[in-house]
This record gives C-alpha cells, sequence and structure tokens, in this order.
C-alpha cells in the first residue's frame, strides 16, 4: 500500500491525485496531497510511475500498512527506483524497447 | 428529465464507459468515424484496469495460413471447444492491424536481430500512457474519475449513462446516440494487480437495460501470486517449484496445470513456497527486465525469488481473466439492447478462447480488437439514428434507486458488510475453483437473499454511494456465475465440477443468462462452421 509521500520532495503538482485509478490520495489547498484514503489503495505502484520528483513510495505489502520512513527507503534507493527501472524520466530509454525484451520473446517464448 | 443543479450534463454521439485498452480502442475508432465521443472512466483513462499497471503479451500472428491456423488450433480444446473460426479469424486480423497502428503511433517495441520491430507484447504503463494520448489527440473528451452508476434509456433503446465525478462529487449525464460498455471484467475486490476498479458494474448496467450475459460460469480464475503482494503475474511461474515449509517438495504443483493441488494444499492449512528455481542462469537478467513490476515486490522485501522461497497463495480474478460477459449479438459487438455495445473484459471472449484463456494474449487481442469493431458499430449506428433532437424521454434504468447527496439509505458500513458477504462465496477455493451442485446452490441462495437486501437500498451520488453500487454489481455477477455454474453439469474450460468431471459432448454449447430478481439460464449453440484447412 501507499506509504510515504515525502515533504521535502513533493513538489504539490497533484499528478498523483490524478492518476491514482482508487482515489487514495486528496488535493491540499496551498499543501501538498495527503494520503486521505489508503485502505482503497489497491498496491498498484502507478502513482510511483507518474512522480515527476520520485516523492512517493508503495510498499508491496497489499494487505497491511507496514510503516517505512523516508530516510529508511533513501537509504536503500527505494524511491524511485520502480519509475527507472521502467525508464520513465528524463533522459531515460523506456524498458519497453529494451533488448531484452526481444531476446527473452526469442529464448523462452514470454 | 430533471437537471440537478450543479450537476455536469453532456451530449454526444458515442458514449464509452471505461477507459482501459478496449474503451480507449472504441473511442478512438468511434472519433476516426466521425463521431464525437465521450469517454468516462472510474478511475484515469491512462493508469486504471487491469492492463495499465501490468503488461500483455498479445496475441499477434503474421497473416500466414499455417501460423493462424496454429494459433486458433493452441487454445480451442482447453477452452471447450467453444470458440468461433469466424470470430478468431477477425480478431487476429484486427490485433494485427492495431498493434501495426500502435507502432505508427509511436509505441517503442524492442527490435528484433534484423532491426524490426517486434510487435509481440505491450508494456501496461507504457501502452496505456500512449492511449490516453492517441484518444486526446482524437478530440474525445475524457472524464476522470467519473463512474458510470446506471444507464439511460427509453423505449428505442440505450441513449446514454449517469455518474459522479468522485473527485468533485458532482454529478454528471451524458446523453448519446450509443453507448460502449467497456467496464473490464470483475475481481471482487480481491486486489488481484490493477483490479479494484473492476468490480462487474457494465454486466449490471447492461442487464438492468435488458441486455443478456454469456459465459459467466467461466469466471473463476485464480492467479498464482506471493502471499503479501498484489502482483498476480504469473508467467514466470512456468519456472517455480513449490516447497512445503519443512523443504519437501509439493507434488504435482505447477503453473499451469497443478494450480488444483496448490489450492488443495492451501484449503487443509498447509502453506506453500515457491521459488523460480528452474529459470536457467542466462534468462535471469531477461526475466527481470521482461516484468519489472514481478520483481518490484520482491526487491523491497529484499527476497531473490531464483532462490528464496516465498509463501504464494491463489487470488481470484474473476472474470479479468476468466471469459465470461455481455452477450454480443452481431459482429461490431451490439449487445441484445439497441444502442448498447460491448467491449473487452466486459464482453464475454468465449467467441476467440471459449472457456478458458490460460496465460496471455488472447485477452489483449481482445481488448483490443473489440473495443473497435464496438467503437465502429456505435458510430455507425448513431449515423443511422440521424440527429439527435434532445427530445428522447430518457429514463433512468438501475435497479436501485440514485439519488442526490443525504437522501440514501446505505451506511458505508453497510456496503463494506456487502463486499464482505460476497467475497464469502466467490473467494473460497472449495466454493469456486472446486464447484459442487450443493455448495453452489447454497451459496446462490445467500447470494439471493443479499440481493433483496440491496435492490430497495437507496444510493447517493457519493463515494461511499459508488462502493455500495459495487457492492450491488459484484453480488449481481456472482448470482449469475453461479446460476450458470449450477447449468452446466459438466467440466469444461476453466469450470469444474467436482460432482461432474469431464465433458460431456451433449454440453457442447454456451450458457445464456440474465435477469436481476428472477435469473434465468438458456443454452445456445455454438454457430456450426465449416473448418477450412
Ligand atoms: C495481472 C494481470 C496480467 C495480465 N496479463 C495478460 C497478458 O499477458 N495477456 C493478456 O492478453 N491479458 C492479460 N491480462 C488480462 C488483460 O489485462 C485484460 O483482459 C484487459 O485489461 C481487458 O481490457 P479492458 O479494457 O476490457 O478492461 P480494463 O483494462 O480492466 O479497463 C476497464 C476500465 O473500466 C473502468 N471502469 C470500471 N467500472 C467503471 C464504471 N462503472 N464507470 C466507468 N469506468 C469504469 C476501470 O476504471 C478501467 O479503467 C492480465 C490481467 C491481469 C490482472
Ligand atoms: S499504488 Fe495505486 S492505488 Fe495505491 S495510491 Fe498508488 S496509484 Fe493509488
Ligand atoms: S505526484 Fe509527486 S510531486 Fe506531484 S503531488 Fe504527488 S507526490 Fe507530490
Amino acid at each position: 500500500m501507499i506509504e510515504v509521500i515525502s515533504e521535502s520532495k513533493c513538489i504539490a503538482c497533484n499528478q498523483c491525485v490524478s492518476v491514482c485509478p482508487t482515489n487514495v490520495f486528496e488535493r491540499v489547498v496551498d499543501g501538498i496531497p495527503v494520503i486521505a484514503r489508503q485502505s482503497d489503495c489497491q498496491t498498484c505502484f502507478m502513482c510511483e510511475l507518474y512522480c515527476p520528483v520520485d516523492a512517493l513510495y508503495v510498499a508491496p505489502e497489499s494487505e497491511s500498512v507496514i510503516g517505512v520512513t523516508e530516510s529508511e527507503l533513501s537509504e536503500q534507493g527505494f524511491m524511485g527506483g520502480y519509475r527507472e527501472k521502467v525508464g520513465w524520466g528524463k533522459g531515460r530509454k523506456p524498458v519497453a524497447s529494451h533488448e531484452y525484451m526481444y531476446q527473452l520473446s526469442k529464448r523462452s517464448g514470454f | 428529465m430533471a437537471i440537478q443543479e450543479q450537476a455536469q450534463h453532456l451530449r454526444t454521439d458515442v458514449l464509452v464507459i471505461g477507459g482501459g485498452p478496449a474503451g480507449t480502442w472504441a473511442a478512438v475508432t468511434a472519433a476516426a468515424k466521425g463521431a464525437r465521443v465521450v469517454l468516462a472512466d472510474k478511475g484515469y483513462c491512462g493508469s486504471s484496469g487491469a492492463t495499465a499497471p501490468s503488461g500483455t503479451g498479445v496475441w499477434y500472428v503474421k497473416p500466414d495460413e499455417r501460423l493462424r491456423e496454429e494459433a486458433k488450433a493452441s487454445r480451442y480444446d482447453l477452452g471447450g471447444r467453444l470458440a468461433e473460426h469466424r470470430w478468431m479469424n477477425r480478431v487476429l486480423g484486427r490485433t494485427y492491424a492495431n498493434m501495426n497502428q500502435l507502432a505508427g503511433w509511436g509505441y517503442p517495441f524492442p527490435l528484433d536481430d534484423d532491426g524490426n520491430q517486434h510487435r509481440r507484447s505491450l508494456q501496461g504503463p507504457e501502452y496505456m500512457r500512449l492511449m490516453r494520448k492517441v484518444v486526446r489527440k482524437a478530440g474525445v473528451t475524457i472524464l476522470d474519475h467519473s463512474p458510470a452508476l446506471e444507464l439511460l434509456a427509453d423505449e428505442h433503446g440505450v441513449g446514454g449513462a449517469a455518474g459522479v465525478n468522485t473527485q468533485t462529487g458532482i454529478p454528471w449525464t451524458v446523453e448519446a446516440g450509443a453507448v460502449v460498455i467497456a467496464t473490464g471484467g470483475c475481481a471482487f475486490l480481491s486486489k488481484a494487480l490493477g483490479c479494484n476498479v473492476l468490480t462487474g458494474d457494465g454486466y449490471l448496467m447492461a442487464a438492468e437495460a435488458g441486455a443478456n450475459l454469456s459465459g459467466m460460469e467461466f469466471s473463476n480464475a485464480y492467479a498464482i501470486c506471493p502471499t503479501f503482494s498484489s502482483v498476480t503475474k504469473t508467467a514466470y511461474y512456468s519456472y517455480a517449484s513449490f516447497y512445503y515449509e519443512d523443504g519437501t517438495i509439493v507434488e504435482g504443483a505447477g503453473s499451469k496445470r497443478g494450480r488444483s493441488v496448490i489450492a488443495r494444499n492451501l484449503m487443509e492449512g498447509k502453506q506453500v513456497y515457491a521459488v523460480l528455481d528452474q529459470a536457467p542462469e542466462h534468462l535471469k537478467p531477461l526475466l527481470r527486465v521482461g516484468q519489472t513490476n514481478f520483481f518490484l515486490p520482491f526487491d523491497r522485501r529484499g527476497i531473490d525469488p531464483f532462490t528464496d522461497p516465498f509463501p504464494v497463495t491463489l487470488r481470484l480474478e474473476g472474470t479479468v481473466r476468466g471469459t465470461g460477459g455481455i452477450r454480443l449479438a452481431d459482429e461490431l459487438c451490439a449487445t441484445d439492447v439497441p444502442g448498447l455495445y460491448a467491449a473487452g473484459d466486459a464482453a464475454t471472449r468465449e467467441l476467440i478462447c471459449g472457456g478458458f484463456t490460460g496465460g496471455g494474449s488472447h485477452n489483449a487481442a481482445w481488448a483490443m480488437s473489440s473495443g473497435s469493431f464496438a467503437g465502429e458499430g456505435a458510430a455507425a449506428y448513431v449515423k443511422k439514428l440521424g440527429a439527435d433532437d434532445g427530445s428522447r424521454k430518457l429514463e433512468r434504468k438501475s435497479t436501485q434507486p440514485i439519488v442526490e447527496e443525504g437522501k440514501g439509505s446505505v451506511k458505508p458500513s453497510r456496503a463494506a458488510e456487502w463486499v464482505q458477504a460476497v467475497q464469502d462465496e466467490v473467494k473460497p477455493y472449495d466454493r469456486n475453483l472446486f464447484r459442487t451442485g450443493e455448495v453452489m446452490t447454497q451459496s446462490l441462495n445467500r447470494l439471493n437473499g443479499l440481493w433483496n437486501d440491496q435492490r430497495e437500498q437507496a444510493i447517493e451520488h457519493t463515494v461511499d454511494g459508488v462502493k455500495a453500487r459495487e457492492a450491488a454489481a459484484m453480488t449481481a455477477t456472482a448470482r449469475w456465475m453461479y446460476t450458470s455454474a449450477l447449468a452446466r453439469t459438466e467440466s469444461r474450460g476453466m469450470h469444474k465440477r467436482s460432482d461432474f468431471a469431464g465433458m460431456d459432448d451433449n454440453q457442447h454449447y454456451r450458457l445464456i443468462t440474465g435477469g436481476l430478481d428472477q435469473l434465468w439460464v438458456r443454452p445456445e449453440q455454438v454457430r456450426k462452421e465449416v473448418v477450412i484447412h
């Protein structure tokens, strides 16, 4: 489930409010959005992909809140890690075009 | 029709409900035929639905007669021989064209050894972000966070829908010459990847307008999934071995054929662990790139799935990876109600894969093909209908009255209880995976009672109202599911009866079902075709 919005990183663009399919976030006037309906989170990781500054963290646990802190996550390199792997963000190449996609399909049929 | 103050009211040619692959292809195709189009999504068109957070292999087969025949034959028997060659041919043709179109729109397909694009699969986030862009470019009006709650219709047929914007609280109505339902399947809020927006709303809205459903017995897909996670990506489990806690092997357990063994162990309270120890070393880096989201939960928990056993469960995906849905009455995805079209998981997929979809590819192909067929059909229907002079007297079709904020009768806690009650009937493996007449009859009786409880309740135009309406759609879906499953006294496709093992040649037909208070079910012959080799 969604666990963290980084206050220091968030630029209040409200992209996460827009893209979350289950409407977990709530816009705040003159502020950064809040996680208003955490239990509605479906752990789809889409908000992380759309956040332009890697200010969000979705924990893999889908049924329970685990309570992690931003500093722990940053240390482990988890903030923004998924977006990097998918190849979204300036100067990155989408993983969709990665040569391994073809290699994998050729060798294993996936 | 009385229009509330502070309500959004639009008039258009085609209204598409749902903005996943099926809905976006329907919208783009209808717009290309000259129709004005509005697309309403419960979540956000581009990130919502089963494809967006995931990714799909696609049934992309070059137009070579031998390859196509092989492709059609590959799942024909698994699906219980309920598919039709005519439909498979059309979907193979349209999928091929649409995938090439995606390349034209700029989807970054990988290159093969000869430098040509390799068009076999789509990364969900990339694909759906592109589809949103294309939809907007086509001039389609997108309403995000705008679940449809009910259809509008008159004696001529369906003429729009009404819902609410869950972020602003403002109700909306769209009057339209034709409506395409592309709301996806029903995964019963099981938290399978991307599926919690998929609660069977489209089935219920269509049935309320008089549409029929088909193949609702093929609605019990369960996906292997790490117990702690939502990621129901299953392809890589073909490299898995399954173990008990003490490290002994679970005999017969497997991803494709051995899921029932896993289920039986879980039912007996024995936790099963998976580890992808059959993956050859040289493939590991490729697998990691192929499905980044498969590895995400493991990486974040410090698990190496190639070497560390992790606990697994089977998560219900219902009709999302099942095949049942709204019955189609013609080749352009019209339903049995004039003005109403259906596409993607909302429509029956039996036409191309019978009672079983197996791993990927067919669903994605169906979503993009049926979406564009439906877009064409809806646009043509509107043309025939002629200009709308605004004189239609449209009625709201919801069984449950849908009322203004503050005037409803359902407490949020009540809706949550309904959801739980439906889940109790559909999730357990000994009810829905291993089916018997006795147990399904008990479930159906309780679900009928639950429907009676819900049908009179007034639903508000609010976030909580939407949840109550979802609960009703889940109840309705579960009732059609068990009604059909009880009528099919054999095992075929994914529908497995413990009390009727094996396929019965006399039941080589599809089952059509429908009704709201009183449900009915009847067989429909599969079109007899000359198979040309
Ligand atoms: C984990 C996973 C992996 C999969 N892998 C594959 C694969 O490899 N190959 C393959 O072929 N298939 C695969 N599938 C199946 C495939 O994702 C679906 O068949 C496909 O997404 C169906 O497209 P759709 O547009 O019909 O529905 P969806 O993509 O589910 O979209 C439905 C849309 O309707 C919206 N909606 C729902 N209710 C309402 C309402 N009341 N009002 C307005 N909007 C509404 C939702 O918000 C959503 O955006 C997979 C599915 C899952 C869950
Ligand atoms: S993980 Fe998905 S459901 Fe959860 S907050 Fe992010 S976008 Fe919303
Ligand atoms: S998307 Fe990121 S930066 Fe934008 S509001 Fe959300 S958390 Fe803040």
